[in-house]
């Protein structure tokens, strides 16, 4: 037994966790991070199956949730009319800070095939988006890819969200 | 097993001997005696219904009336001959050509599983007889051709923009309007939620940054040779020599009015 004895005093392997403030609370927020339903077209179809059995997004924290208020991500995947843009800002809107966005898909990120009168050329226009994910429509890999970028993207930041504020939409 | 084919030079034919092979024009047939869309034809007729034209296209006939007379045809077939659906209600946009909309209403005859067109022109600005009343689905159809086209529906229950938004300006499927949406649609979004002294912030749509501009002399001054490096967009139309065109013209080519352009291709 005695070799697995641990000697706080001279091993290092002390009881307290040091930390600072700002990585205990991403730490946090980058493992738990609750995207809102938000299907707008066939992307929408590989999101959900990234949160389904196969793919499992529940194992990276990622717990889908069908209200904004709920929400701290925002996945816009699929393409984006000029009609509903309005409404996907209010959305944007309610969600609490700290609130993140990835834009999933050609189409949400630059109107893709959809050069027409109709659709938002990229969502970039309306909400401040913090991961593009390119493909139409991406895999499920690339969407939990795109979201361990964003929790990468977390643990950098300050946990302080007004450092972070894109400047355009102060 | 498939039936054999000499393979013997085989590479040295080609597959397709008319790239730019223009589909011939849907032959129009003329309505034969004793068949059912006589009989529907003859019913219109005894009905009062003036026939502008009429014919068999693709097996379906096709009835041209006055604009007037909508209702009352569409009532007359529908009860008469058994047309008892309406599958797609709108128009066309002939404004160029012929300062017209066409309108069409597809039926369907769901027992003798024939269909049937009829077809009738407005002038612009000129409304039409809503034939809601006849057909329910046309509720919607027609909200969505004033919406298009911006044709308004008399009579119609409740007369709104169904696909675009209700501040929308303009009517997306004219064949004047521009693809790409014109100065209102380029800012809607912009305008609607941030309000229009964003739109200095946001800056205008980014589109197709690929695409191919001939007035771009410095990075397209060697698309087919025209000017030179650097030169004054201005002077792209005066002083570049003429190309033929390496596009098919297929698309521009009228080939409903003489067959010469066709023949001269085959």
């Amino acid at each position: 037994m005695a070799q697995h004895q641990v000697n706080y005093a001279s091993s290092g392997g002390l009881p307290v966790v040091l930390t600072t403030a700002d990585h205990l609370i991403n730490w946090g927020r980058s493992n738990s991070l609750w995207p809102l339903t938000y299907g707008l077209a066939c992307c929408a179809i590989e999101m959900m199956a990234s949160g389904a059995s196969r793919f499992d997004f529940d194992r990276m924290g990622v717990i889908f949730r069908a209200s904004p208020r709920q929400a701290d991500v925002m996945i816009l995947a699929g393409t984006l009319t000029k009609k509903h843009a309005e409404f996907t800002r209010r959305l944007y809107d309610q969600m609490a800070e700290p609130k993140w966005v990835i834009s999933m898909g050609s189409c949400a990120n630059t109107g893709g095939m959809f050069n027409t009168y109709s659709i938002v050329q990229g969502v970039d226009r309306i909400v401040p988006v913090d991961i593009y994910l390119p493909g139409c429509a991406p895999r499920p890999e690339t969407l939990q890819y795109a979201v361990m970028m964003l929790q990468k993207k977390i643990r950098r930041q300050s946990a302080d969200m007004k450092k972070n504020k894109l400047q355009r939409f102060v | 097993m498939r039936k054999y084919t000499p393979k013997k030079n085989v590479q040295a034919k080609a597959k397709y001997n008319d790239r730019f092979w223009v589909a011939p024009r849907v032959p129009r047939e003329k309505v034969e005696e004793g068949s059912f869309f006589e009989s529907v034809v003859d019913v219109l007729k005894s009905n009062e219904i003036e026939l502008l034209d009429y014919y068999v296209e693709l097996g379906q006939l096709v009835v041209k009336i006055n604009p007037e007379d909508n209702v009352k045809a569409l009532t007359v077939l529908k009860e008469k001959s058994c047309f008892k659906m309406c599958s797609e209600l709108s128009a066309v946009d002939y404004l160029a050509q012929d300062g017209e909309f066409e309108i069409f209403y597809q039926l369907l005859n769901l027992d003798k599983a024939k269909r049937a067109r009829v077809i009738t022109r407005i002038k612009e600005n000129q409304a039409i007889e809503s034939v809601e009343k006849v057909y329910k689905m046309a509720n919607f159809a027609e909200r969505e051709m004033y919406d298009m086209f911006g044709i308004y529906v008399n009579n119609h229950s409740y007369l709104k923009r169904i696909l675009m938004p209700d501040d929308w300006v303009g009517h997306p499927l004219l064949k004047t309007y521009p693809l790409q949406g014109d100065e209102h649609a380029a800012w809607y979004e912009v305008d609607k939620i941030f309000g229009k002294e964003y739109r200095d912030i946001i800056g205008p749509e980014l589109r197709d940054p690929a695409r191919i501009d001939r007035y771009d002399t410095k990075r397209f001054a060697r698309i087919g040779h025209e000017v030179p490096f650097g030169a004054d967009p201005d002077l792209v139309d005066k002083t570049e020599t003429k190309i033929e065109d390496g596009y098919s013209k297929t698309f521009l080519t009228d080939y409903t009015k003489g067959s010469k352009e066709l023949e001269n291709r085959r």
